[in-house]
């Protein structure tokens, strides 16, 4: 059965209603088992567990420790371009954004890599919008080629391409990609993505079956926290990683919790998510899946970060520019959003160690696959 | 103790080691230094394969301590004996521990693909050391494909659990020919005693020692535990029996 099937099952109206239903009983049951299934998840978001939050960190930290040790993975983003087709109203990319649009040149990326390589790392992730034409899979196959031999890891979070072309991108070097389904509401998503190619919900919601069969070895799943409910949202997203990764079992899974951010659109959030509901959502996922990779990026603030280190999260970003160009030539005009914490990567790196964790730079290899 | 001979290498001690998720290198090498251990594994992908030497490959730089090279990450036989190749260039050395776990979620090894990679690694040469399921016929054909060692898991890596697959531990240490390490899922000292009793010629170690509130104790710990286990084993254990045997109730009218 395809997820798009099993999506159609469920109706998000009963499932929201279910999660708020959920009893204090359901989740100390959630918290006592060593196998929790999606019912227990679903108590853990429910706000019947607000009350247990000091419990659940508790015992996401020492799964998290258990399975990753006291190590934090470091990863750089490299925003590669902001033009982009779609009209998403909650992005900065936003076709219809009065923002300078470009795309960088060989010449450029490898300006940017200079800079990055200095700060130590290893692994980057490469942004760009939805633009076919001018950041599609031919641009990005030449920047995967180009900067191979300078990163461990490459990733990458752009539009979702059909399943030859990450095939292709695997065979450079490829290891993770993101996919973000930014909300799994059917019926409101076009509001927000009302143009472009993303306006095709089921062409998305395809997109980590299509990873998967190219055999890239980590998906990065998530939804844009902020759109719709996120109890409901995450609940889907729990859903979708479980289906992957019965189907998809040599694939490692990860997930990130984009907030939504100030920008140069004028979108607020219906449904924003506090700290405190953050944190119990971070936590829901690391007792629901041992094993899930949680990522943090600079979105959050430090004071966040640095205190949830430990509890869930394995990997960071660190001194990230989110506009094109920007480690090599700086420009504010150019950014999808602010980041929030801000810090350099030696100051982020430090304050890793300062909490008795090791910055991790490096965790894989081009020796490890056939390519 | 006495002393653990694998292909051209005496050990006097009986613990292997890890080196992941230690909270930094300075800890994983006090750690390790503690717990005795002359060998310890070292992932390939946690290292700078260009120079084969970064800031833990220094740490690791200590006396009587040998590298270990582990292919975790690969999926495939094809991988595995291409990561080997480049690991003995990098680190100049043709010790490799064999992982190959296409199963990102529980780690659990391939021992379809091991044996393939072993039989090709040892005849290119390796000293091959192959993380496999507690399975005795697999050990045996890993001893035909020209394996150094077997080191079947105790439990899944990183779990703690102890030896859940103790009765076939039992029979690979009552079959094998090679040397048996006990590798994965020992989470407690005692569960490094109990491998020892049971017969093992060694134990790895990592997570129980990596993530204990105090690595350098721990690391210690073990080290005491395993010279224990060993000490006992060779010391002849007495048999466990359920009931008191005061009597010979079946014979004693032939007295």
């Amino acid at each position: 059965m395809s997820f798009q099937q099993i999506h159609e099952k469920y109706n998000w109206d009963e499932i929201s209603e279910s999660i708020r239903l959920k009893t204090s009983h359901d989740v100390k049951r959630a918290l006592a088992t060593s196998n929790p299934d999606l019912e227990d998840f679903k108590a853990l978001v429910s706000p019947a567990a607000e009350p247990f939050l000091e419990q659940m960190a508790q015992k996401s930290l020492q799964l998290t420790q258990t399975r990753f040790g006291k190590t934090v993975q470091m990863y750089i983003p490299l925003y590669l371009s902001n033009e982009c087709a779609n009209g998403c109203i909650y992005c900065g990319f936003n076709c219809k954004n009065q923002i300078d649009r470009c795309t960088l040149s060989r010449e450029q990326v490898m300006e940017e890599v200079k800079v990055i390589k200095s700060l130590g790392f290893e692994h980057i992730l490469l942004v760009t919008g939805e633009h076919p034409k001018r950041c599609g899979v031919d641009y990005i196959e030449e920047v995967v080629k180009m900067i191979k031999p300078y990163f461990a890891n490459i990733s990458i979070e752009i539009a979702p391409l059909d399943r030859e072309d990450y095939t292709r991108l695997k065979q450079h070097g490829l290891n993770t990609v993101y996919v973000y389904q930014e909300t799994y509401h059917k019926e409101n998503y076009g509001n927000y993505h009302p143009r472009g190619r993303k306006a095709d919900f089921n062409y998305r919601l395809d997109t980590p079956d299509r990873i998967g069969l190219a055999g890239i070895h980590r998906i990065g799943l998530g939804c844009l926290l902020g759109l719709e409910d996120w109890r409901a949202d995450s609940f889907f997203t729990a859903l979708h990683i479980h289906y992957l990764e019965q189907k998809y079992w040599r694939t490692k899974f990860s997930i990130s919790f984009p907030r939504l951010r100030p920008h140069a659109g004028s979108f607020q959030p219906q449904y924003p998510i506090n700290d405190r509901q953050l944190v119990q959502l971070m936590c829901a996922y690391r007792i629901f899946n041992q094993e899930l990779e949680i990522s943090l990026s600079t979105r959050e603030n430090h004071i966040f970060r640095d205190n949830m280190i430990g509890i869930g999260v394995t990997s960071m970003s660190a001194g990230s520019k989110t506009e094109p160009g920007g480690y090599s030539n700086p420009d504010k005009e150019l950014k999808q959003f602010e980041v929030s914490d801000d810090r350099t990567a030696d100051e982020i790196s430090q304050a890793i160690q300062n909490k008795g964790y090791e910055p991790v730079w490096k965790d894989w290899d081009h020796c490890l696959v056939e390519c | 103790m006495d002393i653990l001979k694998i292909a051209d290498k005496e050990f006097s001690s009986r613990l292997f080691t890890g080196t992941g998720k230690f909270s930094s290198n300075s800890q994983m090498a006090a750690a390790i230094e503690a717990s005795g251990s002359e060998l310890v594994t070292v992932a390939l992908k946690r290292v700078d394969m260009k120079t084969g030497s970064d800031d833990m490959i220094h740490h690791l730089d200590m006396p009587g301590l040998n590298l270990l090279p582990n292919t975790s990450g690969v999926r495939n036989a094809k991988e595995a004996v291409f990561a080997a190749q480049l690991a003995r260039e990098a680190l100049g050395t043709n010790w490799l521990k064999l992982e190959i776990h296409p199963d990102p979620k529980y780690l659990l090894p391939d021992g379809e693909e091991t044996l393939k990679a072993c039989y090709e690694l040892a005849k290119d040469g390796f000293v091959v050391l192959p993380y496999i399921q507690a399975d005795p016929v697999l050990c045996k054909k890993l001893e035909d494909a020209g394996a150094a060692t077997v080191m079947p898991l105790g439990s899944p890596i990183g779990t703690n659990q102890g030896l859940k697959t103790r009765e076939f531990l039992k029979i690979i240490i009552e079959q094998s020919n090679l040397p048996v390490i006990v590798d994965a899922g020992i989470g407690a000292p005692s569960h490094a005693a109990e491998a020892m009793e049971l017969g093992a010629d060694a134990v790895l170690v990592n997570t129980a020692i990596a993530v204990a509130m105090d690595p350098v104790q721990m690391g210690k710990a073990f080290k005491m535990s395993v010279e224990a286990g060993r000490m006992a084993y060779l010391s002849g254990l007495g048999k466990v029996c359920s009931q008191a045997e005061a009597s010979s109730p079946l014979t004693s009218f032939l007295s």
